[in-house]
C-alpha cells in the first residue's frame, strides 16, 4: 500500500522542521530546545571572569551576554516557554496553593528535627543494606568518595547530575587523583567537554546554542562541526559516551528526595541516566545533601506532584526512580553531606533557603537570570535561589549578588516550597552591609543620603541650588554617577518647578 | 477624614504634574488634604541598597511630618511598600507601628477606602496597556499575580474602567519587571536597560499608546528606555487619567 496521495498532515510552516506532531498537536521534548539559528553563528559569550576571592562582577559577565543578542534572546524565550508551561501545569491542580503551602510545612518539620530524622534514615538504610557515610565538607566528600573507589579499585566513575557536586568540586577533585568521570545527563556532559560549569539547576547548557554544541562536539568528540541538527548530535553523543557507560567501574547519583522512615531515596531525572549509572555499574555511590531529608513515604508525593510542573512544567519527571539497596552482588553507599548546611541552619533570616528543592523555577522566571546567563553569577548557584545560598559559602566574593536582582517578587510566587526568596535577598543586602562587603564609595553615598533627607531645610536648598532638581537628584538617589543612567536610556527633562514650589506658589496660605 | 498627602522625593522633583493630579484628586473626592512642607523622602533608596542604619532619621522625619493623620496617601507604590513592609530602623513605638499601617498607596486608597464608583470627569479616549509595579502586584496586591494560582482581580483596572473611551491593550507579558528596581537601574544598567526595551516593546507590540502605572519610578526608566531604541509611547500616572487628564 502506498501512502502517496493522502494529504500531508497540516502543519504551521513557522514551526521548527524537527518538531514531533501527534493529533495536530505539538510534541515538545521535556526540557524543551532552542530553535535553529537562521543568522550567522554568533560566538558563545562566556561567564564571569574569576579573579580568586574578589567580588564576582555578575553585571559586567550579564553585559557580554545580553551583546551576544542571539544567545540572550533564545535564552530568555526559551525559559519564558518553561515558565508558561508551569503556569498551565499549575492551572491544571485546584489545590496547587494548598500544595505549596504543605511542601514548604513538610520541609519546615523536616528541617527543624533534622537531627532525629537523619538518625532515622542512617538506621533504615544500614538495615537495607547500604553503607552510610558522613562528609563535613566538600574537601572530606571527595576524599570519602575518592576512598570507596580506591577500595574497589575504580578507574572510571558514571555519574548522572548533581548541584552538590558541583558543590564540591568534584569532577576536578576526581581527575586531580586519576579517576575518569563521565557526565551521563546530556546537558551535564555537554558542559563537561567544554570544561564549563552548568548555568542553570535543570538544564545546565540552557545558554547554549545549537551551533555551540556543535563547536563543543566536534572538538571533542570528532561531529561535522557545521552539522547542527539536534538528532545528529544527540546521537553521536550517544554513540560516545554508550561504550563508557557500559565500561565504567563505577556509578555516582545526586538524590532528590531521601525518606527517612524508609531509608530509600529518589532520583528523578528526563534521560534515565540516573539509573544507567546506577544499575550499569556494580557500586552505586549516592551523594546526599543532608536538607534533602522528608519524613515519611506519604510526604514524597507532594514533592513529585511539585517538582517538574514547576521546573519543565510537565506532569511528571520520565523517571522517578526509588533506590533501597544494593542489588545482589552489588554494593551501594550513601555520603551524606554537610557542606555548610548546618551553618545555613542556624541563620535565622537565610534557613529556609535549604527548603530548596533545586527546581530552577525561580531561574525561569527571574526576568534578570534570563537576561544575564547562569554563568554571569560564577558560582554554583546562579539565579534568585544563588544569590541567597552562594554568600553563604563565602560573603566577599559573592558580595555582588544579592544586587543582581530588582526585588520584584516573582521568584517567591513561582518557589514551590514557598522560599521568601526576594526577602532574603533583601536581607541579605543588609547582611553584607553589616559585614562591610560594599565599596566604600556607596556607603559614603548613601551616609551622605540619609544625612540629607532626615534634614528638610538642608534638603531644600540643596535642590534650589542646583537650579533644577536634575543636577542633583540622582546622585543621592540612586548613588551613581548620572552617566550610568543615561548609557541606555534618555535621562527625563527637568520640571520647571518641584511640586513642593508648585504648592507654595499655589496654594501658599493653606499648609 | 484627615489625609497626609506623601510625594515621594522624584515625584517632587521630576513629576510635579502627578503630584498635583494626586492632591486635586483627593480634593474632588471631598477628602481634607495636608501637604507638611518638611517632608522628603520615606528612605526607599537607602534601605534597598542595604543600608538600613542610614534611613533612621529620614524615617524619623516622616513620623514627625505624618504622624497623627487618618490616612497618608501617597501616588507610588514601591515608597508605600517600604513604609509598610520594611521601614524599621527606628524604634517600632506604637506610634510607628499604627504610622506604616495606615501609609496607603493612591490605588488602594480609592478602590479599598473610598469605594470610589465614579470618575465623571474623566475621559481618556485611547489604547493603553496598564504597568503593575512589581511592588504594588506582588507586595500591595494591586492585582492578582500570574504565578499563582488564585482569582483574577485588578484594582487599577476596575478604577480606569470607570473611565470613559479607555480602552485596554494587554502586552504578552503583563507581569514581567520593566527594570527599574531602584539602584538597580545603575549597579546593572545593562541588564536593566534591556529589561526596559522588552518591556516598551511588548507594551507597544500590543498596540498600546500609553503605559499608564501607579509608579512614577518605573514609568521614568521605561520613558527612558522607549526613547533610547525610538519606540513611539506615551507614559501617564494613573493619578493623572483619573484626575481627568485631557492627554
Amino acid at each position: 500500500m502506498t501512502r502517496q496521495g493522502e494529504p500531508r498532515s497540516a502543519r504551521p510552516a513557522s514551526e521548527d522542521r524537527d518538531a514531533i506532531f501527534r493529533d495536530g498537536r505539538r510534541l515538545d521534548h521535556a526540557e524543551a530546545s532552542s530553535k535553529p539559528l537562521h543568522t550567522p553563528a554568533e560566538a558563545q559569550p562566556r561567564g564571569a571572569r574569576l579573579r580568586g576571592n574578589r567580588p564576582v562582577d555578575q553585571a559586567e559577565a550579564a553585559g557580554r551576554f545580553i551583546a551576544a543578542p542571539a544567545h540572550q534572546k533564545m535564552h530568555d524565550e526559551r525559559l519564558w516557554d518553561l515558565r508558561q508551561k508551569r503556569d498551565r501545569e499549575m492551572h491544571g491542580i485546584e489545590e496547587w496553593e494548598e500544595l505549596r503551602a504543605l511542601a514548604s510545612a513538610v520541609k519546615e518539620h523536616a528541617l527543624t528535627h533534622l537531627d532525629a530524622y537523619l538518625e532515622e534514615f542512617e538506621a533504615n538504610a544500614t538495615r537495607n543494606g547500604v553503607h552510610v557515610h558522613w562528609a563535613r565538607g566538600a574537601a572530606e566528600h571527595n576524599r570519602l568518595v575518592h576512598g570507596i573507589l580506591a577500595d574497589h579499585g575504580a578507574r572510571s566513575l558514571i555519574k548522572s547530575k548533581s548541584m552538590l557536586t558541583e558543590e564540591c568540586g568534584f569532577r576536578h577533585y576526581m581527575s586531580s587523583v586519576g579517576i575518569e568521570v563521565i557526565e551521563t545527563d546530556l546537558g551535564e556532559r555537554i558542559q563537561q567537554l567544554d570544561n564549563e560549569d552548568p548555568s542553570h539547576v535543570v538544564v545546565p547548557a540552557v545558554h547554549k546554542l545549537r551551533t555551540d554544541v556543535a563547536q563543543v562536539f566536534a572538538a571533542t568528540i570528532g561531529t561535522d562541526p557545521d552539522n547542527s541538527d539536534v538528532h545528529y548530535l544527540a546521537e553521536a553523543q550517544r554513540q560516545s559516551n554508550r561504550p563508557l557507560i557500559l565500561a565504567a567501574d563505577a556509578g555516582m547519583t545526586g538524590c532528590n528526595f531521601a525518606i527517612a522512615e524508609t531509608g530509600t531515596f529518589v532520583v528523578c531525572t528526563n534521560e534515565g541516566n540516573a539509573d544507567l549509572s546506577a544499575n550499569v555499574p556494580k557500586l552505586h555511590i549516592a551523594s546526599i545533601g543532608i536538607e534533602k531529608i522528608i519524613p515519611r513515604l506519604d510526604d514524597l508525593a507532594v514533592f513529585v506532584r511539585l517538582l517538574s510542573r514547576s521546573a519543565l512544567g510537565s506532569p511528571i519527571t520520565q523517571y522517578t526512580s526509588h533506590f533501597r539497596g544494593p542489588r545482589e552482588g552489588g554494593e551501594m553507599h550513601i555520603v551524606l553531606v554537610d557542606n555548610g548546611r548546618s551553618a545555613r541552619l542556624g541563620m535565622a533570616e537565610f534557613w529556609t533557603s535549604l527548603k530548596c528543592i533545586r527546581c530552577g523555577a525561580c531561574m525561569n522566571t527571574c526576568p534578570v537570570y534570563r537576561r544575564s546567563g547562569g554563568l554571569s553569577y560564577g558560582a554554583t548557584y546562579s539565579g534568585p535561589i544563588g544569590l541567597i545560598i552562594d554568600p553563604t559559602f563565602n560573603a566577599r566574593k559573592y558580595s555582588n549578588l544579592p544586587f543582581a536582582s530588582t526585588l520584584n517578587g516573582s521568584c517567591s510566587n513561582v518557589c514551590p516550597v514557598k522560599i521568601n526568596i526576594h526577602e532574603q535577598i533583601y536581607a541579605w543586602r543588609r547582611e553584607l552591609v553589616k559585614q562591610h562587603e560594599v565599596p566604600f564609595a556607596k556607603k559614603a553615598a548613601m551616609k551622605a543620603a540619609g544625612e540629607l533627607l532626615s534634614r528638610p531645610a538642608a534638603y531644600r536648598a540643596a535642590i534650589a541650588a542646583t537650579r533644577t532638581a536634575l543636577d542633583h537628584l540622582p546622585d543621592f538617589v540612586v548613588y551613581n554617577p548620572l552617566n550610568a543612567w543615561g548609557k541606555g536610556r534618555e535621562v527625563p527633562q527637568p520640571p520647571r518647578q518641584t511640586f513642593h514650589a508648585w504648592y507654595h506658589a499655589s496654594r501658599g496660605g493653606k499648609s | 477624614m484627615k489625609i497626609g498627602l506623601f510625594i515621594p522625593c522624584f515625584i517632587d522633583a521630576f513629576f510635579p504634574e502627578v503630584g498635583i493630579a494626586t492632591l486635586e484628586l483627593l480634593e474632588r473626592l471631598g477628602q481634607e488634604v495636608v501637604y507638611p512642607c518638611n517632608q522628603t523622602c520615606c528612605g526607599q533608596p537607602m534601605a534597598n541598597a542595604g543600608f538600613n542604619a542610614e534611613c533612621a532619621g529620614t524615617e524619623a522625619l516622616f513620623v514627625r511630618n505624618f504622624s497623627g493623620f487618618d490616612y497618608v496617601v501617597a501616588p507610588s507604590g514601591s515608597c508605600v511598600h517600604h513604609v509598610r513592609d520594611h521601614f524599621d530602623a527606628i524604634d517600632q513605638t506604637p506610634e510607628v507601628v499604627q504610622l506604616r499601617a495606615r501609609t496607603v498607596e493612591l490605588v488602594e486608597f480609592l478602590h479599598d477606602i473610598l469605594k470610589v464608583d465614579a470618575f465623571p470627569w474623566a475621559r481618556f479616549p485611547h489604547r493603553v496597556g496598564l504597568h503593575n509595579s512589581c511592588g504594588t502586584l506582588r507586595r500591595l496586591r494591586h492585582a492578582s499575580a500570574s504565578e499563582l494560582n488564585e482569582p483574577r482581580f485588578s484594582k487599577p483596572m476596575d478604577l480606569l474602567s470607570k473611565v470613559e473611551g479607555i480602552e485596554f491593550v494587554m502586552p504578552a507579558r503583563p507581569d514581567e519587571c520593566c527594570g527599574f528596581g531602584g539602584t538597580f537601574s545603575v549597579f546593572e544598567e545593562t541588564v536593566s536597560s534591556k529589561m526596559g526595551y522588552d518591556k516598551v516593546s511588548d507594551h507597544a507590540g500590543a498596540g498600546a499608546e500609553y503605559i499608564v502605572s501607579a509608579d512614577s519610578s518605573c514609568l521614568m526608566h521605561q520613558k527612558g528606555c522607549a526613547e533610547r531604541i525610538g519606540v513611539p509611547l506615551k507614559f501617564i500616572h494613573i493619578a493623572q487619567i483619573l484626575n481627568g487628564a485631557a492627554a
